[in-house]
């Protein structure tokens, strides 16, 4: 694929590769990838902050003290249910879910440009580079007050790209 | 250059008077209140002022009042930092070239 | 002449929290400001913060800014705005052009120095040409004049101002075509790096802005590659399609004022060069005279309220609105959340170069008789 993984990682390019995302508590491991919706926590530094963990209903995420810990996703508790996507000020996590149907996966994502997508439009996926991966089509658009002013959209998308996807070329 | 009319995070333009200012003569539409050096940019317009040795164009720089870069004669009264000073209908604002000359009584004559 | 008990002068996040606390216990405050609008840099932020609730985390900066303003009006306290404070004496005679039409001067009981800090220049040929410009500066065009500074913006530093100016830039619908960073590793936190970079902008490390290429305006730079020692590499200059260079190159105290009262200062790069050294209650080596904010150091939105309580409640105390244990008490989960602001690898340095200026003497108490 290009870009992904491939690249020396935050300090370099910016984003995270996949031995930085690895190492991180929040990023859960392969093995709960297909279980159904599933939170993806691209936290890799250690910075003052606990949104994620004050915001989980299910309990899911551990900052615990100092707020500086890095995130601990409990991927068992975890349903999905994106409430931490928002939470995040540095719009860092994700909801993926593999089992959406036999060939496509689904991401829910936080977007927070203009224009924002319509329901059932095509759009180009991108990896952490902003490297186009596939085209996906928008199932939802959500733009709540609970959220302040972070949309949040979700894409369905060929599944064999499961783990490059992570946002959305800006229109 | 352009004005953001959508913002995610802003929300839409609000609606705002409209006034007219007089740059170099020509008029200009603008938003009542809004900075001077921001309604200029807004329509395209970069350098605000030439500098008195080398004739250089100098335009914004800090944005908030504190480097002078971006000053203008405006309403005869020369030095007047644009970022910081809104419009009214009417205003007349001339590009200031060197140190400016005051235009109506008073003040200093050197250029 | 006007008297009043604090006078605070300056009034961001530092200066407007400084004087909410001093209100709270009863002092007379006067907050002087030389903007149109109190708020500071507040209402530009208009992305979420960190922190944990207590912070505010996840309150994005411009809410912040209008909660100060509400508990500002709420508590009566009085604020002259247009007004400049172009002097300080040590008898804290305060000499304002108020609203550009009067020169008067305030004699305050206590000062509070809150005055910020201005972004640092970086020069290159071409650096004066109408294109180039402050982060801070594009910064205030999107967010508070919603007007963009051009089409294609490239934004030479990469700590955390270079990276969100960037994406605010590009929420406001231009392109930012490369962050540029001289050090060798990226200087902002990875979360807002990150965004920038699936947004898909590049960051280019080891390189500098060699110059502004155009005749009138900004039509596009170059840059440069650098070696281990800084020092251009020869032959390795691009060429980029931009209309405007933002420079996001730091910040440095704005602290004339306390250098004309007399404050005792240290060199510290790491906040930004000369900082007033103060003791744990924000107070200077001039009696009465406090800082709080960016001028105590650069730091950021977070810790700059949490220096003005400080200021604040010390300055209310000494004046004998709170008593000493009151005092240390509510000091103590000030510095609790202040230190936890300033943990982790990107607060340490920040948390032991305060520590360092921290005054021996300590208490206000050794000072006055309450």
């Amino acid at each position: 694929m290009p870009g992904h993984c491939e690249h020396p990682g935050v300090k370099l390019s910016g984003a995270p590769n996949r031995e930085e995302l690895k190492k991180s508590p929040g990023y859960p491991s392969q093995e709960f990838w297909s279980k159904g919706p599933l939170a993806f926590i691209e936290c890799v530094e250690e910075i003052p902050c606990n949104p994620c963990e004050t915001s989980c209903p299910q309990g899911a995420i551990a900052v615990g003290k100092p707020i500086t810990n890095l995130p601990v996703l409990d991927a068992g508790k975890c349903l999905g249910c994106g409430v931490c996507i928002a939470a995040c000020p540095g719009l860092a996590i994700y909801v993926k879910n593999y089992t959406y149907s036999e060939t496509e996966a689904t991401i829910t994502f936080p977007f927070e440009y203009w224009p924002l997508p319509q329901q059932g439009q095509e759009v180009v996926l991108v990896n952490e580079m902003g490297e186009a991966v596939c085209r996906g089509e928008v199932l939802r658009v959500v733009d709540i007050p609970r959220n302040n002013r972070t949309p949040l959209i979700t894409v369905k998308y060929p599944r064999e790209f499961f783990e490059e996807v992570k946002s959305m070329q800006r229109l | 250059m352009g004005r953001v009319e959508h913002h995610i995070i802003l929300g839409e333009a609000p609606a705002r008077k409209k006034v007219t200012v007089f740059v170099d003569g020509e008029p200009l539409e603008a938003y009542e209140g809004e900075m001077i050096a921001a309604a200029l940019w807004a329509s395209g317009r970069k350098t605000l002022r030439y500098t008195k040795k080398d004739n250089k164009p100098r335009g914004i720089y800090c944005g908030i009042g504190r480097c002078t870069d971006c000053v203008m004669i405006v309403d005869g009264v020369p030095n007047v930092r644009t970022c910081v000073t809104p419009v009214r209908e009417g205003m007349v604002i001339r590009t200031q070239k060197g140190l400016g000359r005051w235009e109506e009584g008073g003040g200093s004559e050197n250029d | 002449m006007k008297t009043t008990e604090i006078v605070v002068i300056g009034g961001g996040p530092a200066g407007l929290s400084a004087a909410i606390e001093g209100a709270r216990l009863g002092a007379q405050v006067l907050v002087i400001d030389e903007n149109s609008r109190p708020g500071g840099q507040l209402f530009k932020q208009i992305h979420k913060f960190f922190g944990s609730r207590e912070h505010q985390a996840g309150v994005r900066g411009l809410e912040i800014g209008r909660k100060l303003l509400e508990q500002t009006a709420e508590l009566g306290i009085e604020v002259w705005l247009n007004s400049e404070a172009v002097g300080v004496d040590r008898d804290k005679k305060v000499w304002v052009i108020k609203d550009g039409t009067e020169s008067l001067e305030v004699k305050g009981e206590r000062i509070i120095l809150s005055t910020g800090a201005v972004e640092n220049s970086l020069t290159f040929p071409g650096w004066t040409l109408p294109g180039v410009m402050g982060a801070g500066a594009a910064q205030t065009m999107v967010n508070i004049h919603r007007v963009r500074p051009g089409k294609r913006v490239l934004m030479v530093g990469s700590g955390n101002v270079g990276v969100i100016v960037s994406y605010q830039l590009m929420q406001a619908g231009a392109e930012v075509v490369a962050i540029i960073e001289a050090a060798p590793r990226l200087g902002g936190y990875g979360v807002h790096t990150a965004k920038v970079r699936r947004a898909g902008v590049p960051f280019y490390t080891s390189y500098t802005v060699k110059r502004a290429l155009g005749r009138d305006k900004v039509e596009g730079a170059e840059i440069v590659a650098l070696d281990d020692r800084w020092n251009p590499i020869p032959g390795t200059e691009k060429t980029l399609d931009v209309d405007t260079i933002c420079v996001a190159t730091g910040l440095t105290p704005l602290a004339e004022l306390a250098w004309f009262i007399g404050c005792r200062f240290h060199y510290i790069p790491s906040l930004g060069g000369f900082v007033p050294d103060h003791n744990e209650f924000m107070e200077t080596n001039v009696p009465g005279v406090y800082v709080a904010g960016d001028i105590a150091g650069v730091e950021e939105a977070s810790t700059a309220m949490e220096e003005g309580r400080l200021a604040g409640i010390g300055a209310a105390a000494s004046l004998g609105y709170l008593k000493p244990e009151a005092l240390r008490e509510e000091a103590k989960k000030v510095w609790d959340r202040l230190n936890s602001l300033r943990s982790g690898p990107f607060g340490e340095g920040r948390r032991k170069a305060k520590e360092s200026i921290l005054r021996e003497e300590g208490s206000i108490y050794n000072a006055r008789t309450l």
